[in-house]
């Protein structure tokens, strides 16, 4: 694959929902740090743009978040377009995803950046607008025990998003809500369980039928699997899967899985201590990842079959105390291409493929793999024949 | 063999949770059990460590660590064998480590329960802590000072400090991110590599299970429905619920 874009295609279809930076996102600069330049895709498939691309739903430019000393989210920035269509967010623990999900339904304070949510900021919603924002946008957490009360049948906590809302007259949400658990899958005599009464799989399950209950038009859904056994997990990325297409669903994924993301979204973010690592489009960023973080990461994930597994990269050390990064990149102390400028000057987000952006001095250099650091396999060549495959 | 279960039948009241014809564990072998929640996995974690009586089951069928007969101990000697000939690694690392006492007093203390002198203790800890990569230093630490991976590494540690012949693994990884995973499966398999040590890999990821081990026994309902070496199972499953398992593992490909 070509690195210059000039004159290149979007990768893929999906890329253009991101690529326009609409207008009106230049006349607010966002106090960023050095180096946490917008994530803005490549410059080529801007040319779509004039073509009248649809803005982003979600469009989240330079946004910090802070808690006590620690930049939790550090000048991050992401666009999702309207659905259907799947945004990843993939990182470990600490690595800002879930802050960036909370930041997104305004359920943290940000100290910088916007959040614009087709087209308005929502860090200034109040009041009424604010409720608006609240049905709009909706959550499923990971752990459906904490999303759900335990003293509530399942019925009863559908209906009751959906009175809060006023999305049916009070007489009709029981049978709304049994409406809602058949969709999700779920038999609606189901209304009158309990959660206790419930697999984990069929909690999760009536989150969803909740969370869609009041017709949002942005999900969240922070690790929607993690806490299911395998084959409940299945299930449910295929219910996210087909309510996508039915109900034309925009999400934040939030999940350290790539599994997930390759399933499920066409655009995915890598993060790292509260950076974007990088961006792009899902096949081409899993396929050939521009960042040796990603690349770190993509190789540890475990694989049943021997022939799709990876040159494995052990990361030495542990990530670096939040409060204290470290200087140039966030990632050099763990990273085996580390150089001298890696140490002192701060990578920029710039553009390394169509749609694609990374934040490494040497990315060129990853995606070509000279380092020889991953050393090739037959599933990396595989990798690049799909990715290939994906430019027209 | 190591470990050899034949016949293990572990039940609440009336109701069998496990039924197990035949599963071992040879010297330096990694062995799966694999299934989801509820399959009795972790039920058979428990006899083995003849901990099953503490939730109130009742465990019948031989057990045998090269060749005694671990149900037929009593208490007191069982108690001796926990910990020093099988040690065991669950899932949440910071639940083997109380958060008052400072990691390497959780260390000593598990190592001077099993016989040795403040001295030894001391030695032998060091030397576990570098045998698992990690800076000795840290035993002077608070276990909220370390990752879930140091600590996961720190359990495997006293394991190895104590020579237990066999290790039992119960998801210790599931809680894990994907990189510090990846480190302690790297970890176990040097351990079998050059300490001989066998481990009964308890996991509900398969895939996990393919990376790691030699054999796998997949359980479902109490019971083993297949076992076999590792490669073979994974990538030609007799039974259906094997594949089943396999089919819903997700996998990293260019979505469509």
């Amino acid at each position: 694959m070509s690195q210059s874009t000039s004159g290149g295609s979007p990768a893929r279809p999906q890329a253009e929902g991101r690529t326009p930076q609409h207008p009106g996102a230049d006349d607010q600069p966002p106090a960023l740090p050095v180096g946490a330049r917008p994530a803005r895709p490549s410059e080529a498939p801007a040319r779509e743009a004039d073509r009248g691309v649809t803005p982003p739903l979600l469009d989240i430019d330079g946004l910090v978040v802070r808690f006590g000393p620690v930049r939790a989210v550090d000048g991050v920035s992401l666009q999702l377009a309207p659905g259907p269509c799947g945004l990843g967010l993939v990182g470990e623990s600490g690595s800002g995803k879930t802050t960036i999900g909370r930041a997104a339904l305004r359920l943290v304070t940000t100290v910088g950046g916007t959040i614009r949510f087709e087209g308005k900021d929502i860090r200034g919603l109040r009041g009424r607008a604010l409720k608006d924002y609240r049905r709009a946008a909706q959550i499923v957490f990971q752990d459906p025990d904490n999303s759900l009360d335990p003293r509530m049948r399942a019925g009863a906590s559908i209906a009751e998003a959906l009175t809060a809302h006023r999305m049916v007259a009070r007489g009709q949400a029981r049978e709304r809500a049994g409406a809602l658990l058949a969709e999700v899958g779920l038999d609606p005599a189901f209304a009158a369980r309990y959660p206790h009464q419930l697999s984990g799989g069929q909690r999760q399950r009536v989150a969803i039928a909740r969370a869609l209950s009041v017709q949002p038009r942005l999900l969240v859904l922070d690790e929607p699997t993690s806490a299911l056994d395998v084959r409940a997990q299945a299930a449910i990325l295929r219910l996210i899967g087909a309510l996508r297409a039915q109900r034309g669903l925009a999400y934040l994924l939030i999940t350290h899985n790539f599994g997930i993301v390759s399933e499920l979204c066409e655009q995915t973010a890598v993060l790292y201590l509260g950076r974007v690592a990088e961006s792009g489009p899902t096949g081409a960023l899993l396929a050939r990842p521009a960042h040796p973080y990603t690349r770190a990461l993509r190789s540890a994930v475990p694989e049943v079959h021997v022939a799709a597994r990876r040159t494995r990269v052990i990361l030495p050390g542990e990530p670096p105390d939040a409060t204290r990064p470290p200087p140039g990149c966030v990632f050099h102390p763990r990273c085996a291409l580390a150089v001298d400028r890696c140490r002192s000057e701060v990578p920029m987000l710039r553009p390394v493929g169509p749609g694609r952006v990374a934040a490494c001095h040497r990315a060129e250099e990853v995606l070509a793999d000279v380092s020889g650091l991953a050393a090739v396999d037959a599933h990396r060549e595989r990798g690049e024949d799909h990715h290939d495959a994906q430019s027209p | 063999m190591r470990l050899a279960i034949t016949g293990l039948d572990v039940r609440f009241g009336d109701r069998q949770v496990v039924g197990i014809g035949e599963l071992s564990v040879g010297a330096a072998e990694i062995v799966g059990l694999a299934g989801e929640s509820g399959s009795g996995k972790s039920m058979t974690t428990l006899a083995v460590l003849g901990l099953a009586h503490t939730v109130g089951a009742r465990v019948s069928g031989s057990i045998r660590l090269d060749g005694t007969e671990l149900t037929s101990l009593s208490q007191r000697e069982m108690r001796d064998v926990r910990g020093r000939r099988i040690a065991a690694i669950f899932q949440s690392p910071s639940m083997a480590f109380s958060p008052v006492f400072r990691v390497g007093s959780v260390v000593h203390s598990a190592l001077r329960l099993h016989g040795m002198t403040k001295a030894e203790a001391a030695d032998a800890a060091s030397r576990a802590m570098r045998q698992v990569l990690l800076s000795p230093g840290l035993l002077d630490r608070y276990p909220s000072h370390l990752s879930g991976g140091q600590l996961q590494r720190v359990a495997i540690a006293i394991a190895l400090a104590l020579r237990a012949e066999v290790l039992l693994a119960d998801e210790p990884t599931s809680a894990l991110d994907v990189t510090v995973q990846a480190e302690v499966l790297e970890l176990l398999r040097e351990l079998r590599e050059q300490e001989g040590m066998s481990v009964l890999f308890i996991s509900h990821d398969l895939a996990v299970v393919a990376e790691l081990c030699d054999r796998v026994a997949i359980m479902q309902g109490g019971r083993i429905v297949e076992q076999g070496p590792a490669g073979v199972v994974l990538s030609a499953p007799k039974d259906p619920y094997t594949a089943d398992l396999l089919a819903a593992v997700p996998r990293i490909e260019p979505s469509s």
